[in-house]
């Protein structure tokens, strides 16, 4: 052959392969969340994090030509819905990674048929303990428990305010608020706090004054409460009322702006755990925190765990070598490690649920703010 | 210590303001209308949406709601009960025609309001606290305190004084014998519905600011209770049933101070059910059943 012909061979044949490489290189993800439903609220800022973040990594240039495109789909805030998603997702547009979906509830569900289809889910919301990364080793989680949650959080707080003896007020009847017990207990032992008083109280009930009253005859320096967002108002007005100011500090039903709105002035003061310090001014939280001011969004910790969710699949498709295939992502997955993140230095643990800094929010003029 | 006793007698004067209108038409005429508990809840969102949506003050809106309260307890006699009225098991089915009306109204509130707690305002009410000794007292604990002392005096007066009263307890004592002498009997009986409900309608209201919390169940979580405090304070004894209330207040708020508040409703339950072994009829009860 001589020179003119082999050029042009080689000309077709890179012509032939341009447009098989460009569609080789694109990396589809699921996106299941909850538009619409009971957790709607959240959904909406998962869809922010997430569309924000697979623009972010594209533009970097960090996957060196690999494009991700995003696939949105509405998880209806249920099991049936979820599950329907998830097979769409791995049957149909074949992504190569899975993030959501936004209820541990409905993970729950919908995480088992990633893992027969050997499709890697990243959990950005899930915070149940038990039953999500569990299910499988195609299963890793970007959110923090309340079990990691708040012994990180309390930390801050002791160290802050330096108190030596706590009190702990639960209720009993409800799975949700006896595991937040069980975490508080455990966090106030290990940080060698004495708890020289526990009082329950039921789902129901409205009047806690016995309980808070018992409570601060023993003269606790601190005060934490493992309860729903209903009766964490009333618990705190209902302290403030009877004159008692000791630091209160709640599980993750506290975490939520109800809890301002129905407590009003006596919130100030309160303190929540949080896995997002959005005070942090890591370059890569600014980027973040702009990214979305310039989409008209406020972001909250849903909207930053949905970020880091993708970032961790990128850097993921990254350590493997720049391929995005489902068991190069899942394989990837082990090897991130100190990722930058909004959420802090991100790794994973060796059980695939998250591991990063947790940040402490006290209440401050109606607002959360991060305790500095 | 103090602040327990204050804490007891406030939680036992809701029981009793719940319980003294209940009695009215349950331990005075032997007529349980399980229904008390709904006027209860739909009086105090009714109170919320004059203060929430039509800005009344809480002065105006509370006596409206009060009187709202009286008109639908004369509406939950005239579907629930009398229509069964004069057949021979009309107490049984009453009862259960009361469960059915709450349930339906229950449902209703549900619906329209979503099944999420509702609030007043803050500022709708005084914050304000007094220290009396060690203890902290709000100045509407102090309020529904006094109401529940006030409706005590009233409610005995009204039965013991007046014409209405009279003749509600010759109801009580045999309609038949009423009917005989000239009382319109089905007039009295609704009257009795109005003046119990209203007082449920205050009781309903008051709760829902006491702990500044409006929800569908409300009722049904001082229902039990309320129905307690009249068995143990003596059927149809006004005085019996305000006694009993603040008794079960203070018990439950001894027993969270010194057992634990995992035993608060076993120990206040046990003792109700000593107290109707030791004393069937109640702490202020008369010694003589009536006999029909």
């Amino acid at each position: 052959m001589n020179g003119p012909v082999r050029s042009l061979a080689a000309a077709a044949v890179a012509l032939l392969a341009f447009p098989t490489l460009s569609s080789a290189e694109t990396v589809k993800i699921g996106g299941a969340f909850s538009i619409t439903g009971n957790a709607a609220a959240y959904g909406a800022q998962q869809k922010h994090g997430v569309q924000a973040a697979i623009e972010d990594v594209n533009k970097s240039g960090k996957l060196k030509g690999i494009t991700l495109e995003l696939v949105l789909e509405d998880d209806g805030t249920s099991k049936e819905q979820g599950i329907a998603v998830y097979q769409r997702f791995i049957n149909k547009d074949k992504v190569s990674a899975i993030i959501g979906p936004t209820l541990s509830n409905t993970a729950s569900a919908a995480d088992p048929i990633a893992q027969q289809g050997k499709t890697p889910v990243v959990a950005v919301s899930n915070t149940a303990p038990k039953g999500i990364t569990d299910i499988g080793d195609y299963i890793w989680r970007v959110s923090l428990t309340e079990a990691q949650v708040i012994p990180s959080a309390l930390a801050i707080a002791k160290a802050k305010m330096g108190f030596k003896t706590a009190a702990v007020l639960y209720g009993n009847d409800d799975v949700f608020t006896k595991a937040g017990f069980d975490v508080m207990k455990a966090a106030l032992e290990a940080q060698g706090v004495k708890i020289v008083d526990i009082q329950t109280f039921a789902t129901k009930d409205r009047d806690f004054n016995a309980q808070l009253t018992a409570l601060k005859s023993k003269n606790p320096e601190f005060l934490m409460v493992s309860a729903l967002v209903e009766q964490a108002a009333a618990i705190v007005s209902q302290a403030r009322q009877l004159g008692w100011n000791v630091p209160i500090m709640g599980g993750n039903g506290f975490n939520s702006p109800k809890l301002i709105a129905n407590a009003g002035p006596a919130a100030d003061g309160v303190l929540v755990g949080t896995a997002w310090n959005k005070a942090s001014t890591d370059p890569v939280n600014l980027a973040f925190i702009a990214g979305q001011k310039a989409r008209n969004n406020d972001p909250d910790q849903f909207c930053a765990q949905a970020y880091t969710g993708v970032l961790v699949i990128a850097d993921a498709i990254a350590q493997a070598g720049m391929k995005g295939g489902r068991d190069d992502i899942k394989a990837g997955f082990e090897k991130v490690k100190d990722l930058s993140t909004p959420l802090g230095k991100f790794s994973f643990l060796p059980n695939r649920d998250g591991n990063h800094a947790a940040a402490m929010q006290i209440v401050k003029d109606g607002k959360f703010q991060i305790l500095q | 210590m103090g602040q327990q006793i204050v804490n007891g007698l406030f939680l036992g004067s809701i029981y009793a303001l719940f319980a003294l209108g209940y009695t009215l038409v349950f331990g005075v005429l032997d007529i349980l209308n399980l229904a008390h508990q709904a006027v209860f809840m739909i009086c105090a969102y009714a109170a919320l949406v004059l203060v929430v949506h039509l800005h009344m003050p809480m002065f105006v809106a509370f006596p409206a709601a009060v009187l709202l309260g009286g008109i639908l307890g004369m509406g939950v006699d005239r579907i629930a009960f009398r229509p069964l009225r004069g057949r021979s098991d009309s107490n049984i089915a009453g009862l259960i025609s009361s469960i059915a009306l709450a349930t339906i109204l229950e449902a209703v509130v549900s619906q329209i309001f979503g099944p999420d707690v509702e609030r007043f305002p803050l500022g709708s009410v005084p914050t304000r606290t007094l220290h009396i000794g060690d203890a902290v007292v709000s100045e509407l604990q102090i309020v529904i305190i006094a109401i529940a002392a006030a409706m005590l005096l009233g409610l005995t007066w009204l039965l013991r004084r007046t014409r209405l009263g009279r003749r509600i307890r010759a109801v009580a004592e045999s309609p038949k014998a009423a009917r005989v002498l000239g009382v319109d009997v089905d007039w009295i009986i609704s009257a009795s519905f109005f003046v119990s409900s209203a007082l449920g309608a205050a009781a309903g209201i008051l709760f829902g600011l006491a702990f500044n919390n409006v929800a569908p169940d409300m009722g049904r979580s001082v229902e039990l209770k309320g129905l307690a405090v009249i068995v143990l304070g003596g059927m149809g004894s006004m005085p019996g049933a305000a006694l009993a209330g603040l008794a079960l207040g203070l018990l439950e708020v001894f027993t969270v101070a010194f057992i634990g508040s995992s035993y608060r409703d076993a120990v206040a339950f046990g003792v109700l059910f000593l107290v109707l072994v030791l004393r069937p009829r109640g702490l202020l009860g008369s010694a003589a059943l009536r006999e029909a």
